[in-house]
């Protein structure tokens, strides 16, 4: 009997112990989170794609063994009218239509792509979360005139959203005229409904919480309460969003470039232009295709698998 | 559930409205403006100079946006510079592909993504769960027009399985009704007519439907996952009901209301990608003609397309919804 006894106050013991340890450490939420994120494989997976990613976009174009530009292959003359040599000790990825060195435009590829990416979701980001505050911060707190200010805003999110998001991105493009800029600004518009709803509806939640009971009653400022309470509170799953959105943020740059509203300076390398260049040489060298469409699918599942097992982690519900 | 049609059919009319706004901004702010919309880059400055006073672009800007919008409400979207037919026509004589073709995507999306995520759901950690989940990332993360390439290069140059453009072989003869090929053929009894334009659908359906039956997968799953562990489902097993009453009555009902509106959300998406794999396979519906007028700066196609897919991607979305709300009664109640 004994023995049990001092098993059971032993394991009391034992959890009274880590309770207050973890008191006193403090554990945030997004400290638990990141210790969860370092436990899940698909997390380490992704972070490793994405760290691959970001070293080969910095430092890549400083150790390309060409000119990303250089069209060395009509100037040696092997390239022919439905001749492109394919890869050799010298040119690992062979040479594209033009005589340029597949392998270095790759890389150098690699730094636009990215920057494609990360400026169309932060412009994304910006004007969403923009909306989607002031809607949310209006709607949680601001009485009968948040509400008007609230439904205003969200309609003008439902008239974006009224429309598919290639066709969205579509319409901007042609307004715009073709440039690198267009793409950034076109697939970045198509995130904005998401970044706004999201935010929104994650504020109006925190809205009702005891805390911002508690500051109210307190007698906080209603906008100091948006700002320094409810915002930082809400910001997880647009966070989690805007990963995820860097993902397809890619795809549909190289979709855009598909339908001829890419970047029509094809001269700086980007792997959306290059799939879209290589349609028309699909016959005879697939592979054109095949290199900058493998190196689309991995980053974006980089960026996906971060962002799910972000969701995850950050999700209360498996919070122990 | 009369009054919830009709105020969500009232929920409609500022939305149509601002995008109305919208367009009618986005038609004078394109590069040359109205005119070039219609004459194309081609136009001498007189024969601007007639266009804008026939439109009435000296008139002011409220007489003018009323105007557009009289012409909207009438479907008199204008003519196509590349064909010189009215919009109108071109797109009814489309949409009909475009319909078959989302259809059989969603049908195929639908029919493989639900039982397969009910199914990693109910084996959780094991081989199938960590196929279907993988599979689906890939699902998400691939080019849909790069997919649709894959497929043609498969299943259709090399293995010739399928054919590879086009939405039905000409040479058939086949009668036409409706414009929905397989309708016809079926109407007509022309069996080989349906069967071949079945055939053409395959491959297009199947690369449009891969981002849809990959998020249906996961949403199925991870709702299947999260309806196993309410408290009316121990309770339904505790007091006896035979499993397959679970799954039927409480676990699959409550789990597909997320995946009921992913699948209207989704559909939208859908005419999205209809522009990329109607392109790759030449399939004559609304998306290849789309990516055309995109090349040929075809504005008034455009613009009439986009109003137009507009408003049926409203309405489907609100029948979405209302088919939600006869799925659960909590949403009638609001």
């Amino acid at each position: 009997m004994t023995t049990i006894g001092g098993k059971k106050r032993e394991k009391i013991d034992r959890l009274a112990e880590l309770a207050a340890r973890d008191e006193e450490r403090g554990v945030s939420l997004w400290q638990d989170a990141f210790r969860r994120l370092r436990r899940n494989p698909a997390a380490i997976i992704g972070a490793v794609i994405l760290t691959v990613f970001v070293l080969v976009a910095l430092i890549g174009p400083f150790l390309v063994p060409y000119g990303p530009t250089d069209t060395m292959g009509i100037r040696e003359g092997v390239i022919k009218p439905g001749v492109i040599p394919g890869s050799s000790s010298e040119h690992w990825f062979g040479y594209d239509h033009q005589g340029r060195d597949v392998f270095s435009r790759m890389i150098v590829g690699a730094r636009q792509t990215l920057l494609v990416g990360v400026v169309a979701t932060l412009i994304g980001l910006a004007v969403g979360v923009l909306i989607g505050g002031v809607a949310g911060a209006a709607a949680g707190l601001g009485g009968r005139w948040g509400r008007w200010v609230d439904s205003t805003l969200m309609r003008f999110i439902d008239m974006l959203l009224a429309l598919p998001s290639l066709l969205l991105a579509v319409s901007i493009a042609a307004l715009l005229g073709p440039s690198l800029t267009t793409v950034m600004i076109a697939v970045g518009m198509v995130s904005v409904p998401v970044f706004a709803r999201l935010l929104r509806g994650s504020m109006i939640a925190q809205s009702n919480s005891d805390y911002v009971l508690a500051a109210t009653s307190l007698g906080v400022r209603k906008s100091k309460i948006a700002l320094a309470h409810v915002l930082p509170n809400s910001l997880a799953p647009v966070i989690v969003q805007a990963t995820l959105t860097l993902a397809t943020a890619i795809i549909e740059a190289a979709a855009l470039s598909f339908l001829g509203l890419g970047n029509p300076d094809s001269a700086t390398p980007e792997w959306g232009v290059m799939l879209a260049d290589a349609q028309q040489y699909l016959g005879i060298r697939p592979e054109l295709a095949i290199y900058p469409a493998v190196a689309i699918i991995i980053t974006a599942l980089g960026f996906t698998l971060l962002g799910e097992s972000m969701r995850e982690a950050l999700d209360p519900k498996l919070r122990k | 559930m009369f009054r919830f049609i009709v105020r969500r059919l009232l929920q409609l009319i500022p939305t149509l409205f601002g995008l109305s706004i919208l367009l009618f901004i986005w038609l004078r702010r394109l590069p040359g403006g109205p005119e070039t919309a219609i004459l194309g880059e081609r136009g001498t400055p007189e024969m601007r100079a007639a266009i804008r006073r026939n439109l009435g672009l000296d008139e002011p800007i409220l007489i003018q946006y009323g105007r557009f919008v009289r012409r909207m409400i009438r479907l008199d979207l204008g003519t196509s510079i590349s064909t010189k037919r009215e919009v109108t026509t071109e797109f009814l004589q489309r949409f009909p592909g475009t319909v078959e073709l989302t259809i059989t995507a969603m049908v195929i999306a639908v029919g493989i993504g639900i039982p397969l995520g009910y199914l990693a759901a109910r084996r959780r950690g094991r081989f199938l769960d960590h196929a279907s989940v993988g599979g689906s990332l890939i699902g998400i993360c691939i080019p849909v027009f790069f997919l649709a390439y894959i497929l043609k290069a498969i299943f259709s140059e090399n293995l010739g399985w399928f054919p590879s453009s086009g939405r039905q072989d000409p040479t058939i003869g086949a009668t036409r009704i409706t414009n929905f090929f397989v309708l016809d053929g079926l109407m007509t009894r022309e069996w080989d007519a349906a069967a071949d334009a079945l055939m053409h659908l395959v491959l297009p359906a199947l690369a449009l439907a891969s981002i849809p039956l990959a998020i249906i997968v996961r949403i199925t799953r991870a709702s299947v996952l999260e309806v196993l562990n309410e408290d009316f489902v121990r309770t339904a097993e505790a007091k006896g009901l035979t499993e397959n009453v679970v799954r039927r009555r409480h676990v699959l009902r409550n789990a597909m209301l997320p995946v009921v509106t992913s699948i209207g959300l989704l559909t939208g998406g859908l005419l999205s990608g209809a522009v990329l794999t109607e392109t790759v396979f030449a399939f004559s519906g609304i998306g290849a003609f789309l990516a055309d007028s995109i090349n040929q700066r075809d504005y008034p196609v455009l613009m009439g397309f986009i109003m137009i897919i507009a408003v049926v991607y409203v309405l489907v979305n609100l029948i979405v919804d209302l088919s939600y709300s006869l799925i659960d009664p909590r949403v009638r109640v609001r």
